[in-house]
């Protein structure tokens, strides 16, 4: 992953090149953007509600088209995107294979699941921890179960980047790890992923790379680059302090009390955009 | 009532004619309808077969065909209600209502002055087992046809896009396309129902038989069948109550359909409730 290269490499899978995205001429919700999307890549995109988050997953979809700039994607590119569980409507008669099923809507395709498609699946399901529950309602699944039927979708496309908003939330702390293990799984496997979070802690400090966004790319880059004090207040707009346990970086986003002794401003080398 | 009573209507054409589209038109409406039902849609359905029934007495008056006039006049109210809604803040419930509802009462007014284009006004508002010709006859099936091909070939995609328009335009299916693809359909459904349903039952027609099969399973594939199935026994039983009872065959049509939702309401109370139980003995 890179970010604000004056010259974007041919090989990137996607390339956001300058992109300014605006809703029906209103304020831009994305300014200047520059992001390259590389095979391989697992990189998570951070920022507070409104920070355009949705809206590069969107533009990097190509569902939003930018009012300046250009999103070019390597030819023939397949792509898979898991909603945020929010947005499903649970009460939609589908079985967990209709709904896996239903990823391969392009060409002419059989009203029914082929014997060859339902192996795939089968191997789909196997794969995210979800044997033998094909025939089940959706809405008869567990929280991190319904996560992974639409995790199962995007890869029953074929696809060679997944894209997640939000993928966690809602989750409890362990669902949230076993999905985390997942994702990273996959891409040991060669798959390409972007997420979305809010979760810098549970979710982002876990990622090789993180994006801070906030209608323009603040930092990007390692989480012991990006998650440092500066790049965060500039990210959410209030100071947040960031300790180091283990080393891992833990975010703190109240007031430190007592004797614990923040990082401040260590500055990640080159973090910043 | 003998058998003999039973079978005698079958005797005469307009009654065959009218059970041939009563069945094939509740199969239809029953397909077309999971869609409309899932997309949240019945509504439209309503307003659209009003506004036709406005394009129907605009068509009469100025002498173009019936049906095409009619066709042309609902994709222009579809249109009317989509540009409202973008250019000002109204709702889109609001919109088909003021939209719809005028055209309906153009309609009325249009026939009470000049008079009901090729059938009587009854008829088209509340359906007519007498008015079928077997001119309408021909025109369901071939609605039916294509509806079929097009839900065989495209089951995917529909089913995507209904279930979930935003991932599927993100993974690629053409979702504008698909929804103009649905509204031309359920036009077609509503041009070619309305003599049998009337245009104040077809909403009914599309929404019942969806949502008792909706109540009977939980996978889409299963419900479109059934819809189809409740839809046609419902379209076969109402068209011959109401030859017997001698009321107009949209309500007939539609109370049958209105008794599977009693049913099913009923029994799947008591499934879930021993379901429940089961349930808590684990």
């Amino acid at each position: 992953m890179t970010v604000a290269r004056p010259h974007l490499p041919a090989d990137g899978l996607i390339v956001v090149d300058d992109v300014t995205v605006n809703y029906d001429g209103g304020a831009p919700v994305l300014i200047d953007v520059d992001l390259t999307i590389e095979p391989g890549d697992l990189v998570g995109v951070v920022g507070p509600s409104g920070s355009g988050k949705s809206t590069l997953l969107k533009a990097m979809l190509g569902t939003v088209a930018p009012v300046s700039g250009s999103v070019r994607r390597a030819p023939g590119l397949a792509v898979g995107l898991v909603p945020q569980v929010e947005t499903i409507d649970w009460n939609f008669p589908v079985t967990v294979a209709e709904c896996v099923g239903m990823a391969r809507a392009r060409g002419l395709r059989t009203p029914w699941i082929t014997r060859s498609e339902r192996s795939e699946i089968a191997n789909v399901l196997d794969r995210l921890g979800l044997s033998g529950l094909g025939g089940r309602h959706i809405r008869e699944l567990s929280g991190g179960q319904q996560q992974r039927v639409f995790l199962a979708r995007a890869l029953f496309t074929n696809a060679q980047v997944i894209f997640l908003d939000e993928p966690t939330s809602g989750l409890d702390v362990r669902t949230r790890h076993d999905v985390l293990h997942l994702l990273d799984d996959l891409n040991r496997d060669g798959l390409t992923i972007v997420l979305t979070t809010h979760d810098l802690n549970g979710i982002a400090a876990h990622l090789p790379t993180l994006v801070c966004l906030n209608r323009s790319v603040i930092g990007a880059g390692r989480p012991d680059e990006v998650l440092v004090p500066d790049v965060l207040e500039r990210t959410y707009g209030s100071p947040m302090d960031v300790l180091e346990h283990g080393g891992m970086r833990v975010v703190v986003d109240a007031p430190l009390e007592g004797n614990v002794t923040p990082l401040r401003r260590t500055g990640g080398g080159g973090a910043t955009a | 009532m003998s058998w003999d009573e039973l079978l005698r209507p079958f005797e005469f054409e307009f009654f065959r004619n009218g059970i041939y589209v009563a069945t094939i038109a509740g199969a239809l409406c029953g397909v077309v309808g999971c869609y409309v039902v899932l997309r949240n849609m019945s509504y439209i359905g309503h307003g659209l077969s009003h506004s036709i029934f406005g394009g129907y007495a605009v068509a009469g008056l100025a002498g173009v065909n019936l049906f095409l006039g009619a066709g042309i006049w609902g994709v222009i109210t579809a249109l009317a209600v989509g540009g409202i809604v973008r250019h000002r803040p109204i709702g889109s419930d609001a919109a088909i209502g003021v939209v719809t509802t005028a055209s309906f009462a153009l309609g009325l007014a249009l026939v009470q002055l000049y008079g009901s284009p090729g059938r009587n006004a009854d008829a088209l508002l509340f359906g007519n087992v007498l008015g079928v010709t077997t001119s309408d006859v021909w025109l369901i099936v071939v609605v039916a046809l294509a509806t079929a091909a097009i839900v065989f070939f495209f089951y995917r995609p529909l089913l995507f896009t209904t279930f979930d328009s935003q991932v599927a335009a993100a993974t690629g299916v053409r979702t504008a396309w698909i929804d103009a693809l649905l509204m031309v359909v359920l036009s077609a459904t509503v041009l070619a129902t309305m003599n049998v349903m009337g245009v104040t039952l077809i909403a009914a027609t599309l929404v019942v038989p969806a949502v008792v099969a909706r109540m009977l399973t939980d996978s889409f594939g299963k419900m479109l069948a059934l819809a189809a199935v409740i839809g046609a026994v419902s379209g076969f039983v109402g068209m011959n109550a109401s030859y017997h009872l001698d009321v107009a065959s949209g309500p007939t049509i539609v109370l049958t359909a209105a008794s599977f939702f009693v049913l099913a309401y009923v029994a799947g109370g008591r499934l879930r409730r021993r379901a429940g139980a089961v349930g808590h003995a684990h």
